[in-house]
């Protein structure tokens, strides 16, 4: 199939950008749309242009490196797909494919299609971890976990950090990514114990570095590769509230 | 040849490792503080090893090119990681765990290390379930396990389809811990492109700043590579498309010598290639072997869709060539089976080089509903990528570049030839010897950065509590700068025509075709040849866009093909070198009469460890022969 694609150019964090149009031939279905990425930036390349910078690693939805806005949307038409995970499939012949980095004010961009997404990492480093020295471990069977709260610590622990979730929210707010590590840790017996540290600081960090409030739109939720819910966020607030309680005490 | 010493400890193999422990030596708290040590790689291996550092009081910096630590290859793994609780109570124990990797390793690894690795993989369980890491659970809140790759005990630890990323979020939560305390300090988006040596000992290292393009120096009092395998090196791979041999290929070339680097693992049920441009393949978990059964049909260039085929013109060869284990048989295998049948022009598939995996009769036996239980993820991802519905059509596979056993040599302190060098995870060849077991990487990258190397370097770094600050302003990181800025010159300069995309994919049809799956003398020596001639012909005629003073990808992509093209020939001298076969390493030369592969422990029960010798030079052959004491060497037979 033959198709065009409007690529958000952008030199480096301080120069401005803007949209190119390209268009290719002979696309097959069955590329990948980072393998369609790699065909134009071949053809730029052999005819003497910037090739279009873009992150990805895995290839195969696990590692959370890939992310554009696709038409719009981050990771494009899918549900729960990552942009590496995504074929031609979805497109027609003679489609025009709008590409462009996520758009968030949190994630600034470091060059066309590639941003730079620290701020998730400061979150965590201020307290998304569960305080244990390497030898320090009890017997693995001495912590029973009941599967219920098991199975819901993984599905809270499947988030890939690609920033969907905030690329999809008018505010750039981080609940979703935020919750899901906070719950993750709160499910499990040996994570409840800085359960209401872990989360103040988290909040904080949040706030500190500017990520906008919930207003419940669940845009993120759309948009989650991982599928990970909005339940999560009303479970943070409550751990949040129940903290703050019990600082009271 | 007297140059490689092992440092196995003597004593029986049981107590081995408890009594060296107890024999080496400290580095006391407040000395801790004055210690540098530089990590590279956050996978498993890299961020466990950083973290533990950490935790003691090392200062740890610690490198990945990825843009977070996070994102390291390690998530990938999908399977599971051993260890040898025996919460089944089937009969498991270190030693059988042991015995496992030996034999799957064709004994073609080092006892004392294997043992080792047994031993403290109960201690990696305990640490990940502290970190939070979600195991599957049975109703009762017990940890669930399950057998995998073909052993007979269920000693398999798993977060459902994603147990590699699970331990990644665990280890990088223990890292970022350090970090948070001050003990850590991060470089991400930072690729390692030289090691520096500072009076015969590894000081540091150059960096080039991948956002920036600065090429920077770091120094400490060692230096820990976690770098990972080179699967990649056949372009197509079940492995992140960055992954690389850069870092491990920059230290051979300093001195450190490489163990095996013919041992590749390829895997058998990876999906096909799909087009001209693919860029990796996916791995389809070899748990689907438990009920797919593996067919190609009896007639040569049959195109009949499959439903249109009979049973009795289906040829379902693993349980022809096999009838003891079917299609359970180990991946080398199952591979060399697949590949056999297509080469003979009995494959499926638009190109003929892919075979069917039926769960038509599981289906069938056991209703949709049970086999959707075990394999929804899988089977959806399958009608992801290839647009065809498993439930209904035969899914189509075929083997891919998989997993590395070859590696940096290390001694039983995990360190290279290369004093204060250190190699860890895939990126050393230390414990699977020819073939690595299912579920066996995990637990060796988790034994070595979290309970082996912590105390193994601590005995190195006894000797530098006197020696303050490694400074980065002499003449070995003038000298390490210097080379590296004018590689980079040199590669940016050539401007020819072709991309390091084109070189890759070149490389990986030479690497493929003769040093895959089967490998013959014939075949081996037109490789050397060929990869000589790739290396010249890249070197006029490459073509990087863009330039060394801003975020540069192509370049960062024509710098780990000109390695590639290196190691690549390395390993087809290896592989030349080694006539028999064993494990994943097959030669077409040494095989029964049956066609299967046939070891020769007389000549060649060794690591072949190759020491560089200068560019275009013939590297020397060192040989760590293998002593067995506690296992008796047996063919291994699947028939
Ligand atoms: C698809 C797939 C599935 C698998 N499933 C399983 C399984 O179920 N069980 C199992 O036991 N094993 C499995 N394996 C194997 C296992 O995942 C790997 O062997 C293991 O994760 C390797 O970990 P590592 O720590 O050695 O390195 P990696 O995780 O590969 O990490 C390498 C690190 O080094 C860094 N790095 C490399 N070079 C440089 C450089 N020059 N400069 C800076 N940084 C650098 C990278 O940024 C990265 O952080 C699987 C492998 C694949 C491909
Ligand atoms: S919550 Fe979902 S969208 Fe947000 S970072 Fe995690 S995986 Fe991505
Ligand atoms: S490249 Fe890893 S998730 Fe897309």
């Amino acid at each position: 199939m033959n198709i065009k694609l409007k690529i958000w150019r952008q030199k480096n964090a301080q120069a401005k950008g803007k949209f190119e149009n390209y268009s290719l031939e002979d696309v097959s279905p069955e590329m990948g749309f980072l393998e369609m990425l790699d065909y134009l930036n071949q053809k730029l390349i052999k005819s003497g242009g910037e090739p279009v910078a873009y992150e990805h690693d895995c290839r195969e939805g696990i590692c959370g490196s890939c992310g554009m806005y696709i038409n719009g949307r981050p990771h494009g038409p899918e549900a729960k797909t990552t942009t590496c995970e995504l074929r031609m499939r979805s497109f027609k012949d003679g489609d025009t494919i709008t590409i462009e980095p996520f758009r968030s004010r949190m994630f600034p961009i470091i060059k066309d299609l590639l941003i730079d997404r620290t701020a998730f990492e400061k979150i965590l480093i201020a307290g998304g971890f569960i305080s244990a020295d390497t030898g320090s471990a009890p017997e693995a069977n001495s912590i029973l976990v009941c599967k219920k709260h098991a199975d819901k610590a993984f599905d809270m622990a499947t988030c890939i950090g690609c920033g969907a979730c905030v690329a999809a929210c008018k505010n750039s707010s981080a609940m979703l990514f935020v919750s899901a590590k906070i719950n993750q840790y709160a499910l499990l017996p040996q994570g409840k114990i800085e359960a209401p540290e872990r989360v103040k600081k988290m909040v904080a960090k949040m706030d500190e570095l500017g990520f906008g409030s919930c207003s419940n739109t669940y845009a993120c939720e759309a948009e989650c590769p991982k599928g990970i819910s909005v339940s999560a966020i009303a479970k943070m607030n409550r751990e949040f509230l129940h903290a703050k309680l019990i600082a009271e005490d | 040849m007297t140059k490689l010493n092992a440092k196995i400890p003597s004593g029986p193999l049981s107590e081995k490792w408890s009594n060296y422990k107890n024999s080496l030596r400290l580095v006391n708290p407040a000395n801790k503080k004055r210690i540098d040590v530089i990590v590279i790689g956050t996978g498993l291996s890299g961020a466990s090893a950083s973290s533990t550092l950490g935790e003691m009081g090392y200062n740890v910096k610690t490198f990945c090119y990825q843009d977070t630590p996070r994102r390291a290859h390690s998530v990938a793994a999908q399977g599971g990681i051993n260890a040898a609780k025996n919460y089944k109570n089937d009969g498991d124990s270190v030693f059988r765990l042991f015995y496992d990797m030996i034999k799957g390793g064709d004994f073609r690894a080092r006892e004392a290390n294997v043992y080792r690795a047994a031993e403290v993989s109960n201690d990696v369980i305990d640490h990940y379930v502290a970190l939070g890491v979600p195991f599957a659970r049975d109703y009762s809140g017990y940890i669930d396990n399950r057998s995998f790759g073909g052993v007979q005990v269920s000693r398999t630890f798993y977060a459902k389809g994603q147990t590699g990323q699970q331990c990644v979020l665990g280890t990088y939560s223990s890292l970022l811990r350090q970090v948070n305390k001050g003990t850590v300090k991060l470089y991400a988006r930072r690729d390692v492109l030289d090691i520096v040596i500072v009076n015969g000992k590894a000081r540091g290292v150059i960096t080039r700043n991948l956002v920036t393009g600065e090429i920077e120096r770091h120094s400490a009092h060692a230096v820990v590579l976690a770098t990972g395998g080179y699967g990649t090196v056949y372009y197509l791979s079940t492995l992140a498309v960055n992954s690389n041999a850069s870092a491990a290929w920059a230290a051979y070339k300093k001195g450190a010598f490489f163990g095996n680097p013919s041992f590749v693992q390829i895997h058998p049920t990876s999906i096909p290639v799909l087009n001209d441009f693919q860029s990796k393949l996916t791995l389809m978990s070899e748990s689907l072997r438990n009920d797919g059964r593996v067919w190609v049909p009896k007639q040569k260039g049959d195109k009949r869709i499959p439903k249109d085929i009979p049973e009795e013109e289906r040829d379902y060869y693993l349980e022809r060539r096999y009838p003891a284990f079917g299609n359970l048989v180990p991946r080398d295998v199952a591979s060399r089976a697949a590949k056999e049948r297509c080469d003979a022009g009995y494959g499926v598939g638009p190109t003929g080089l892919s075979v069917y995996l039926d769960f038509k009769d599981a289906i069938n036996k056991q209703g949709q509903k049970a086999i959707e239980n075990k394999y929804g993820n899988l089977f959806d991802m399958y009608e992801k990528i290839s647009g065809e519905n498993p439930y209904k059509t035969p899914m189509r596979i075929y083997p891919a570049g998989h997993y590395t056993m070859g590696g940096l040599w290390v001694d039983y302190n995990l360190m290279t030839t290369v004093p204060g060098l250190y190699a860890i995870g895939e990126s050393n060849f230390s414990d699977h010897g020819a073939n690595r077991l299912g579920a066996g990487s995990l637990m060796q990258c988790s034994c070595d950065g979290f309970f082996i190397l912590p105390y193994t370097i601590s005995d190195y770094l006894a000797d530098d509590i006197r020696t303050g600050k490694i400074p980065v302003d002499t003449p070995e990181f003038d000298d390490a700068e210097k080379s590296i800025k004018e590689k980079i010159q040199r590669i940016l300069s050539v401007n020819g025509k072709d991309t390091p995309l084109d070189y890759h994919k070149r490389l990986g049809k030479i690497m493929w075709d003769y040093c895959g799956m089967v490998r013959n003398e014939e075949g081996l020596k037109k490789a050397i040849g060929l990869l000589s001639d790739l290396k010249v012909d890249f070197w006029n005629n490459i073509k990087v866009a863009g330039k060394d003073n801003e975020l540069n990808l192509e370049l960062e992509k024509a710098l780990r093909v000109a390695d590639f093209i290196e190691l690549a020939k390395l390993m087809c001298i290896d592989a030349l070198n080694r006539k028999e076969s064993c494990g994943a390493h097959f030669r077409e030369e040494s095989q029964t009469e049956n066609g299967e592969a046939r070891r020769q422990d007389e000549a060649y029960s060794f690591v072949a460890a190759w020491e560089h010798k200068g560019d275009d030079v013939e590297p020397e052959l060192h040989k760590e022969l293998l002593v067995f004491e506690n296992v008796e060497l047996k063919e291994r037979s699947y028939k």
